[in-house]
C-alpha cells in the first residue's frame, strides 16, 4: 500500500492543459490519492460557491471506475452531442513499479544492504512517477468538466462530486444501459466519416482533413516519445550498475586508486538521478501532453462523427419526407422528423464550431506551457548536472 | 599505463621523406623543428657520462642498460641493413649516450607522473587542441631533463581486395630518444605485425617476470566485413576501434622501461619493412586467454607450494584475480550504458522524424513553428548522444576491457615466478639424487664411475646457484614490475576519468545551449 501526497511537488498546476482552476465558484484538486493493490483511491477535493452543492468545501474519494462511469454517462447524453467530451482519464497503470518490487522481495537475501536500499529508493521514485501521472490526468478530467459551462451543471456530475457513498451500485446500472450502444457508434461512426459524406460547411470540411491527419501524426509522436524516455531511463539504470560496480572494486582496494574510483561512484549515483528526473520530466511534459492531445483529438473526431451522423439522419429524414409526398401517407410525420433532424443538426453544427474553435486555443496554449516547462527543466537539470561534474573534476584533479 | 609520455604528438612535418634517408640522425639537427631537442642533448652531453654501475641485482634499468650496450654491438645491422657506414660512426655516439638513456628514462618515470595530465583521446577527437598541448609539452620539457616519446597510429588503409586484403596503419612516432635514428619517423604496419611485436617481447621477457602489455584481440567477423569490402559505419567503427587499441598496445609497450630498450620495439617503430610475422593464430584473443589460462592450471596443478618469505605474492595474486572479476563486472555495466545510449540516440532520431511530421501538420503557425525548432533540438540531442556514445565507449569501456586484459597480463607474470622457482625446486632435487648417487657410488666402491658422479654434481650445483639468482631476480622484478604497474594503474585510471568526467561536461554544456536557444521559440508560441 503506497500514499503519496502531493505536497513533495512544487508544481501544484501539473495540468497538461490550461489551468482550469481560474474560476473561483468551482474548484476541484486531487490532494491525494491511495494504491491498494489493484484499486486506486483518489481524494477528491472540492471548493465551491455554487448554491448547487450542499456544503462550500468538501473531500470525497472516488475510484478509477467512477470516472470511467461519468466519462461513459456524459458521452450517451445525447444533449451534449455537440460539444468535445473530454477524454477519460486511462486505468493507472502500475505493472512496472510493480515487477520491479517482485524481483526486489525476490532478490533480498541475495543483495547486500546496500543494493537493496538502493533498489527500494529507485522503486519508490517509480510508483512516484506513475502516481503524478495518473492523478495529473484524472485531475484534469474533472477539472475540464468544471470549466465547462455546460459540463459542470451535469446531474452526473453533481452526484459523482457530492455522493457520500460508494459509486458502485449507481454505476451498474448504467453500464448496463448505455454499454452496447456506445461502442456500436464508434465503430460505425468512422465509416460514416470515411465515406465522405457530403460536407456543406467549409469549416467543418477543413476542419475533418485536419484533425484526421493531425490524430495519425500525434498518435506516431506519442509512441516515439515514449521509446524515447524509456532509453533514457535505461542510462539513467546503467549509471546505477556503474556506480556499483565501481563502488565493489573500491571496497578491495586501499590506495589512490580507490579515491578516484570512489569519487567517481558518486558522481555517477548524483548523474543517475538527475538522469532519472530528465526522462521523468520529459514524459511528463512531452509524452503526456501528446498522450493527453492524442485522445483530446480523437473526441473532437468524435463530434465530428456525431455531426456528420446527424447530416446523415437529415438527409435520410429528406428522402423519407419525399418519399411520403409521393405516396401521400405520413407526410406529417416525415415533416416533422426531418424539421428535428434539421434542428438537431444546425445545433450540432453550431455548438461544434465554438467547441472545435476553442480546442485550437487551448492546445496551442496547453502545448506552449508544456514545452515552456520542460524546457526550463531540461536546462535546470542541465546545469545541475554541469556543476555536478565541474566539482567533481576539479576534486579528482586536485588530489 | 599507457603513453611514454602519452601525449598525443603535434601533426607532424611531412615524414615520407625522413623515413628513406635515415643518414641524418638529428643530434645537431639545424632543420629541427623543436629546439628543446637540441637543449636537451646538450644538456645530455655535458652530463657526466658514467656507465651506470650495476651493485644490486634487483635494479631493472642497469641491467637493461647493460643488455643494450652489447646489443648495440651486434644489432645495429638489424635495425637499418641498407645504411652501414652512418650507422657505425653513429653507434660509438650512441654507445655512449645510451647509458644517459637510462638515466634519463628513470628521470620520466618521475616526472612524468606530474607532467601528463594530458588526454588519452583518439585521434579523432582531440585534433583541435593539439597545437596547445605542444606548448605544454615545450613548457614543461624546457623544466626537467625530460626524454620524449610519443607514437600515433593514424590512416588505416585497406590494401588489396577480397579474403586476402588487410588493414595498414601509419604508426608514427615523434621523440627525442637518441637511440632513435630520427626524431619523426612513421612506417607502415599491419595487425599480424603488432602480433609478432608481442610474440618477440614474450617470449624475452616475460621469463624476466615483465607484465608484458597483451595486443588488441583478433576479430574474424569484424575483419571479414572489412575485407569484403563493407562500407557501413559498422565496419568503420571496427577499424576505428582496432587502430585505437593498437595505439594504446604500442603506447603502452614504449611505457614500460624495459621493453622500449628491447631491439624489436625499436626495429618496429623504425624498419621500414618488417618480415611477415607468422603463426599469430595463437595470440588471437581466444588463443592468447587460453595460454594464460593453461598457465594458471599448470600452477594450480603445482603439488609443491610455494613456502613463500612473506605473504606479498601470495595475498597480490589474490588481489589481482579479485580485481579482474570486479573489473569485468564493470566492464559489462558500461557496455550496456554504451548500448543503451547507442539505442537512445536511434530513438531520438526518430522521434525528431515525428516531431517534425506533426510540425508541418500543424495548423497555427507559431507552434507549427516551435515544433519544428524542437525537432532541430532533438536533431543536436541525438548527435550529442552519438558522440557520448562514442566517449563512453574509448575512454571507459576500452581502458577496462584493456585492464581485464592487462591484469591477466599481470598474473601470467607471476606464473613466471612460479615456473622459474619450480625450475629451482627440480634442480635441487636432481642434485639431492645426485648427491645419493655419488655417496651410492662411493659405499659400492666403483670409483671409475665417481668422477661422472662428482661432474654431475658440480654441473648441478653451479645449475642450482644460478637458479637460485634468477628466482631473486624475478621475484625482485615481478615486484618492481607490479608496483609500476599500481601505479600507471592508478595514474591512468584518474586521466581517463577525468576525461570522461570532461565529455559528459561538454555534453551537458551542449545541451544547455540547444535548450536555451530554443526556450524563445516556446515562448513565441501564441
Amino acid at each position: 500500500m503506497t500514499s503519496i501526497s502531493e505536497d513533495s511537488d512544487k508544481e501544484k498546476v501539473r495540468s497538461v492543459s490550461v489551468d482550469l482552476n481560474n474560476d473561483a465558484s468551482l474548484v476541484i484538486d486531487i490532494p491525494d490519492a491511495l494504491c491498494e493493490r489493484d484499486k486506486v483511491k483518489f481524494t477528491i477535493h472540492i471548493k465551491t460557491t455554487l448554491s448547487s452543492f450542499q456544503k462550500s468545501e468538501f473531500s470525497v474519494p472516488r475510484q478509477h471506475e467512477d470516472f470511467i462511469w461519468l466519462h461513459d454517462t456524459i458521452v450517451e447524453t445525447e444533449e451534449y452531442a455537440g460539444l468535445i467530451i473530454p477524454p477519460a482519464p486511462p486505468k493507472p497503470d502500475f505493472e512496472g513499479p510493480r515487477e520491479k518490487m517482485h524481483k526486489l522481495g525476490e532478490g533480498e537475501s541475495s543483495m547486500t544492504k546496500e543494493e537493496y536500499a538502493k533498489m527500494k529508493q529507485e522503486l519508490e521514485a517509480e510508483y512516484l512517477a506513475v502516481f503524478k501521472k495518473t492523478v495529473q490526468v484524472h485531475e484534469v478530467f474533472l477539472q475540464r468538466l468544471s470549466s465547462h459551462p455546460m459540463f459542470r451543471k451535469d446531474r452526473n456530475f453533481q452526484i459523482f462530486l457530492e455522493y457520500d457513498q460508494d459509486l458502485t451500485v449507481r454505476r451498474k446500472n448504467a453500464k448496463e444501459m448505455f454499454g452496447g450502444f456506445f461502442k456500436n457508434m464508434v465503430k460505425s461512426a468512422d465509416e460514416v466519416l470515411i465515406s465522405g459524406v457530403k460536407e456543406v460547411d467549409e469549416f467543418f470540411e477543413q476542419e475533418k482533413i485536419f484533425l484526421l491527419d493531425y490524430s495519425s501524426k500525434i498518435k506516431d509522436a506519442t509512441a516515439k516519445a515514449e521509446k524515447m524516455t524509456r532509453s533514457h531511463k535505461n542510462v539513467a539504470d546503467d549509471y546505477n550498475h556503474i556506480s556499483g560496480a565501481m563502488n565493489s572494486i573500491a571496497a578491495d582496494n586501499n590506495t589512490a586508486f580507490k579515491k578516484h574510483l570512489e569519487k567517481c561512484a558518486e558522481v555517477f549515483e548524483k548523474l543517475r538521478k538527475l538522469e532519472d528526473r530528465v526522462a521523468s520530466d520529459q514524459e511528463l511534459k512531452l509524452t503526456e501532453l501528446l498522450r493527453y492531445y492524442t485522445r483530446d483529438i480523437q473526441a473532437a473526431k468524435d463530434l465530428l462523427y456525431r455531426r456528420a451522423r446527424a447530416l446523415a439522419d437529415y438527409e435520410n429524414s429528406n428522402k423519407t419526407l419525399d418519399k411520403a409526398r409521393l405516396k401521400g401517407k405520413d407526410i406529417a410525420q416525415a415533416e416533422e422528423n426531418q424539421k428535428q433532424c434539421l434542428r438537431k443538426f444546425d445545433k450540432l453544427s453550431e455548438s461544434g464550431k465554438k467547441e472545435l474553435t476553442s480546442f485550437k486555443a487551448r492546445r496551442v496554449v496547453a502545448f506552449r506551457k508544456n514545452l515552456i516547462e520542460m524546457t526550463e527543466l531540461e536546462i535546470k537539470h542541465a546545469k545541475n548536472s554541469m556543476s555536478l561534474l565541474q566539482g567533481s573534476i576539479e576534486i579528482l584533479n586536485s588530489n | 599505463m599507457s603513453g611514454g609520455c602519452g601525449r598525443n604528438p603535434p601533426p607532424f612535418p611531412d615524414n615520407e621523406d625522413q623515413e628513406a634517408e635515415l643518414d641524418t640522425r638529428v643530434l645537431d639537427s639545424d632543420e629541427d623543428d623543436d629546439d628543446e631537442g637540441e637543449d636537451i642533448f646538450t644538456g645530455a652531453r655535458s652530463k657526466p657520462i658514467t656507465p651506470t654501475s650495476a651493485p644490486d641485482e634487483g635494479d631493472i634499468f642497469s641491467e637493461e642498460g647493460s643488455y643494450i650496450r652489447s646489443d648495440v654491438h651486434h644489432a645495429t645491422n638489424g635495425l637499418h641493413s641498407d645504411e652501414e657506414l652512418d650507422l657505425f660512426t653513429e653507434a660509438t655516439v650512441e654507445l655512449t649516450l645510451t647509458n644517459t638513456t637510462s638515466q634519463g628514462r628513470r628521470e620520466i618515470i618521475g616526472p612524468t607522473a606530474s607532467a601528463c595530465n594530458t588526454t588519452h583521446v583518439p585521434n579523432s577527437i582531440l585534433k583541435p587542441s593539439i597545437v596547445t598541448k605542444t606548448m605544454e609539452e615545450l613548457e614543461e620539457e624546457e623544466s626537467g631533463d625530460q626524454f620524449e616519446l610519443n607514437i600515433a597510429v593514424t590512416n588505416p588503409e585497406k590494401i588489396g581486395d577480397g579474403m586476402n586484403a588487410y588493414m595498414s596503419y601509419k604508426v608514427s612516432t615523434q621523440t627525442t630518444l637518441p637511440m632513435f635514428l630520427n626524431k619523426t619517423f612513421s612506417v607502415r604496419r599491419r595487425f599480424s605485425d603488432f602480433l609478432g611485436l608481442y610474440e618477440k617481447i614474450s617470449a624475452k621477457h616475460s621469463l624476466l617476470g615483465c607484465i608484458i602489455p597483451p595486443p588488441p584481440q583478433k576479430s574474424v567477423v569484424g575483419m571479414t566485413k572489412v575485407k569484403v569490402g563493407k562500407e557501413d559505419s559498422s565496419s568503420a567503427e571496427f577499424v576505428e576501434k582496432r587502430r585505437a587499441a593498437l595505439e594504446r598496445y604500442l603506447q603502452r609497450v614504449v611505457a614500460h622501461p624495459s621493453l622500449l630498450q628491447d631491439p624489436d620495439v625499436r626495429e618496429f617503430l623504425e624498419r621500414d619493412e618488417l618480415p611477415r610475422a607468422v603463426n599469430t593464430q595463437a595470440l588471437s584473443g581466444p588463443g592468447l586467454l587460453k595460454m594464460i589460462n593453461r598457465a594458471s592450471d599448470a600452477v594450480n596443478k603445482m603439488t609443491i607450494k610455494m613456502n613463500e618469505s612473506d605473504n606479498w605474492f601470495e595475498s597480490k595474486l589474490q588481489e589481482v584475480e579479485n580485481e579482474e572479476q570486479l573489473l569485468r563486472r564493470l566492464h559489462a555495466a558500461v557496455d550496456s550504458l554504451v548500448n543503451h545510449r547507442k539505442e537512445l540516440c536511434l530513438n531520438t532520431a526518430v522521434l525528431r522524424k515525428s516531431v517534425a511530421m506533426l510540425g508541418s501538420v500543424e495548423e497555427n503557425s507559431a507552434l507549427s513553428r516551435a515544433l519544428s525548432q524542437l525537432a532541430e533540438v532533438e536533431d543536436k540531442m541525438e548527435q550529442l548522444h552519438q558522440q557520448q556514445a562514442f566517449s563512453d565507449f574509448f575512454i571507459l569501456a576500452e581502458l577496462l576491457a584493456d585492464y581485464v586484459r592487462l591484469l591477466g597480463a599481470v598474473r601470467c607474470c607471476f606464473e613466471q615466478r612460479m615456473k622459474v622457482w619450480q625450475r629451482l625446486q627440480e634442480a635441487q632435487s636432481t642434485l639431492q639424487k645426485k648427491r645419493e648417487a655419488e655417496a651410492k657410488l662411493l659405499w659400492a666402491n666403483k670409483p671409475e664411475k665417481l668422477q661422472q658422479a662428482k661432474d654431475d654434481i658440480n654441473e648441478w650445483e653451479s645449475k642450482v646457484s644460478q637458479y637460485e639468482r634468477d628466482f631473486e631476480r624475478v621475484t625482485c622484478t615481478v615486484r618492481k614490475e607490479v608496483l609500476r604497474f599500481e601505479k600507471e594503474k592508478a595514474r591512468d585510471f584518474k586521466q581517463h576519468i577525468v576525461k570522461y568526467l570532461e565529455s559528459l561536461l561538454h555534453t551537458q554544456h551542449r545541451l544547455v545551449k540547444c535548450w536555451e536557444a530554443f526556450l524563445p521559440e516556446a515562448k513565441a508560441i501564441a
